[in-house]
């Protein structure tokens, strides 16, 4: 395990910055940020003509990383300890839970919080557990 | 426009996720074990991202959703169900183990992809095969009875 600095002032701008985003995509298309709907939809079936605008929400997403290195000339660290098998194994979850619950942490945690809509009440709280229990057996069960 | 507009919205979402320090998967596992509370390495941080990120989206929706339209769209898309069904425990259920194991969500995963690293890579391509199986299976015919929505994405 590596230990993490608390960051309380970075993380409240860069969730001011993720709120922000969430506010100017309602403001413009008319439509909820939730990650997992919008990557989802860039799959088959089609439902709606909207495949650009989601294609240039996702390439948003992966060019800040590289904007950031450009214009700081580094990147903040990033740490992945999970191994190849676990990466595939959680991706599979966490890309079929999200589309199973109708969205993940931003569509339910931030936009559906923000609405006060009790189903992502629910469902932020049901992922936050499962999680917690997830990282305390992965952690802690031996 | 509306596509170049889109793109810059994608943009402030990803400088807030690095900014925030959730593009980092220790961070958010870190905060997700709570077993660190007593050992001193929990990390508290990811609940500062989600209050800035609720109490700027609660206000902005607010004054959002009073206009008439969206600057690019006829309406406005906002969620209507209600209805709490299994599937609203279920996915959420096991979306979160997902994130608990590896510390990736969607979102910080896409843009992990940006920090050019293989495991991001590999994690995106399973949660995107994920997705679309997921989708698959919600639109086979129901033998249980259970009427279906029409787009299993409405939130």
């Amino acid at each position: 395990m590596i230990a993490t600095p608390f960051t309380p002032v970075a993380s409240l701008l860069g969730g001011a910055l993720i709120g922000l985003s969430a506010v100017l995509l309602m403001w413009t298309t008319g439509r909820i940020a939730g990650v997992s709907g919008i990557a989802a939809r860039l799959f088959p079936p089609y439902e709606d003509s909207q495949f650009a605008g989601r294609l240039a929400f996702v390439a948003g997403l992966i060019v800040a990383p590289i904007l950031v290195r450009l214009v700081t000339g580094s990147l903040p660290a990033q740490t992945i300890a999970a191994t190849t098998p676990v990466l595939i194994v959680a991706g599979l979850l966490t890309g079929f839970g999200a589309v199973w619950g109708n969205g993940c942490t931003s569509g339910h945690g931030v936009c559906g919080l923000s609405r006060l809509s009790v189903r992502s009440l629910i469902a932020t709280i049901t992922f936050m557990a499962t999680g917690v229990v997830t990282v305390f057996l992965m952690r802690h069960w031996s | 426009m509306a596509i170049l507009v889109q793109f810059a919205i994608g943009l402030v979402f990803g400088l807030g996720l690095i900014v925030s320090g959730m593009s980092n998967p220790a961070k958010v596992l870190n905060f997700l074990d709570i077993g660190g509370i007593t050992a001193g390495t929990w990390d508290a941080s990811l609940a500062f991202v989600m209050a800035g990120a609720v109490a700027v989206t609660f206000i902005g929706f607010k004054r959002v959703l009073k206009l008439a339209r969206p600057f690019f769209a006829e309406r406005f898309y906002v969620p209507t169900r209600e209805d709490i069904d299994p599937k609203i425990i279920v996915g959420p259920a096991i979306f979160g183990v997902g994130w608990g194991l590896a510390g990736f969500c969607p979102g910080p995963a896409l843009t992990a992809l940006g920090f050019g690293s293989t495991s991001a890579f590999m994690f995106v391509g399973a949660m995107c095969a994920g997705m679309v199986l997921a989708r698959f299976i919600a639109r086979l015919p129901s033998s249980t009875g259970i009427v279906t929505p029409a787009d299993p994405l409405e939130t």
